[in-house]
């Protein structure tokens, strides 16, 4: 549980020495920042509906995987298409990988559009961040990441009241088969890592993962601009080493994108999975 | 804490990444509730349903292919059961024809023979019968003769019927009597 955290403080540490260094380089040279992630509102400015540039790629991202998941699934074949095999697939992977496996085909079934849903927005909001023009991730602001764990949260919470009426809260801070003494210490883990680590892991993992991968590119392709046109002399050739390690990174990124969205998913349904479990 | 370094060495940005602003959570949570209505009500039971579909194809397919392969089994036997059927019943018709070929054959012997015997006994028949005529009219014809010869040979009239048939009987019964005898002898 602690772990992610860990991870996500590393990697600001690690960028905390990386944008003095590079602005350091030259007098001239400006890092990104975090106000990458608040752009300058667009549209509806004023109401509590503002749109900046990564909510319109909110939108852009959820109109896209409709159209896909319409066109795909528009004439269902029992042969399928190229198309419709795609879609098979990615949902394919959520419903047997995730659902089926750790729920169960009755509970996975109950469960999957949640499951589903979490799992291709995630995807979806996670890849723009390496799609020219968009080149941002709809995740890197905290409010797709916070949303979905609080539903996580109180989605595992209710399934498991449901399921064990009374008990799930008991079970769940006092487990069973622990000597009463030791419930002085249990007790107070179970409750700060189910209650109150699980949302904040979830929400941090993915936005961190987001902001620094986010961080990290704009870094090097920022370096590569000022090595080539602003540096002097063999200096340029500095410019050659940052671009690859942007290309590596980008290509980095994808895989976290799709790592990051299997593991949210994951990790929700492991929680409704611990919920649900027959021993509460 | 970490976060206060990372925005303080970015420069004054005024944003917490960690604070959630009003807007972002609106339209993460519209975002979400559309999608999560988007498969929910329109691509899940499509795909729930095509899957059904296919599974039912290929379970129905392979209850097909097993009612074939037992329709296949069973039409065998029953062409087997039936061959070994008209096997025994071509021997049977068989062991009958031999049996009424022996028959037919008894049969036709058995009247041969009687029409054989039919005809031997008419023939026997016949012969004894001529053989009587010939040896009546040769009776009447040697005592006629007989006695012609005679009253020719004595030139005695001896046209009275009654004395002339008891001489010839006489004659005859003498004539019997002596060849009986020679018999005899």
């Amino acid at each position: 549980m602690h772990a992610p955290i860990q991870e996500c403080a590393l990697l600001l540490n690690a960028l905390n020495t990386l944008i003095p260094l590079a602005a350091e380089g030259d007098g001239q040279f400006v890092g990104p920042s975090i106000g990458e992630f608040f752009p300058a509102t667009v549209l509806f400015a004023g109401t509590p509906f503002e749109m900046n540039r990564i909510m319109l790629i909110r939108v852009l991202v959820v109109v896209a995987i409709m159209v896909f998941f319409y066109v795909a699934t528009r004439r269902m074949k029992l042969v399928p298409t190229r198309m419709q095999s795609l879609a098979e697939m990615g949902l394919g992977l959520v419903r047997v990988n995730i659902a089926e496996d750790l729920l169960g085909k009755k509970e996975g079934a109950r469960f999957l559009p949640l499951l589903t849903t979490i799992f291709f927005l995630v995807l979806g909001m996670n890849i723009t961040g390496i799609v020219p023009l968009l080149n941002i991730a709809g995740s890197s602001v905290i409010g797709i990441p916070l949303v979905l764990a609080v539903i996580s949260y109180l989605v595992f919470i209710y399934a498991g009241l449901k399921k064990h009426p009374g008990k799930f809260l008991r079970n769940s801070l006092f487990p069973p088969g622990v000597p009463w003494f030791l419930y002085l210490i249990v007790t107070p883990i179970e409750f700060v890592s189910t209650f109150i680590l699980r949302p904040i892991t979830l929400t941090l993992r993915l936005l961190m993962n987001m902001i620094v991968g986010h961080l990290l590119l704009v870094l090097f392709f920022l370096a590569t601009q000022f090595f080539f046109f602003q540096a002097d002399g063999g200096f340029k050739l500095f410019g050659l080493g940052t671009l690859a390690f942007g290309f590596v990174f980008t290509l980095f990124e994808i895989l976290v994108a799709v790592l990051q969205a299997y593991v949210f998913t994951l990790l929700t349904a492991v929680y409704l999975q611990l919920a649900l479990a027959d021993e509460h | 804490m970490v976060f206060g370094t990372l925005v303080a060495a970015a420069g004054e940005a005024p944003h917490n990444p960690l604070l959630p602003e009003i807007p972002d959570l609106i339209w993460a949570s519209v975002v979400f509730a559309v999608l999560f209505t988007f498969f929910l009500v329109k691509i899940l039971p499509a795909v729930k349903k095509n899957l059904d579909e296919r599974a039912e194809v290929i379970e129905g397919g392979i209850t097909k292919a097993q009612n074939a392969q037992a329709e296949a089994t069973a039409m065998l036997e029953k062409y087997n059961e039936q061959l070994a059927e008209a096997r025994a019943e071509a021997g049977r018709i068989r062991e009958a024809a031999r049996a009424d070929g022996v028959k037919i054959l008894n049969e036709l012997k058995a009247q041969a023979t009687a029409e054989a015997a039919r005809i031997t006994a008419n023939a026997s028949a016949q012969i004894e019968a001529e053989r009587q005529s010939a040896l009546v009219s040769l009776r009447a014809e040697v005592g006629s003769l007989a006695i012609d010869l005679a009253s020719g040979v004595i030139g005695e009239s001896l046209t009275d019927d009654a004395r002339s048939a008891a001489l010839v009987d006489r004659f005859l019964a003498d004539l019997e009597a002596s060849e009986a005898e020679k018999a005899s002898k």
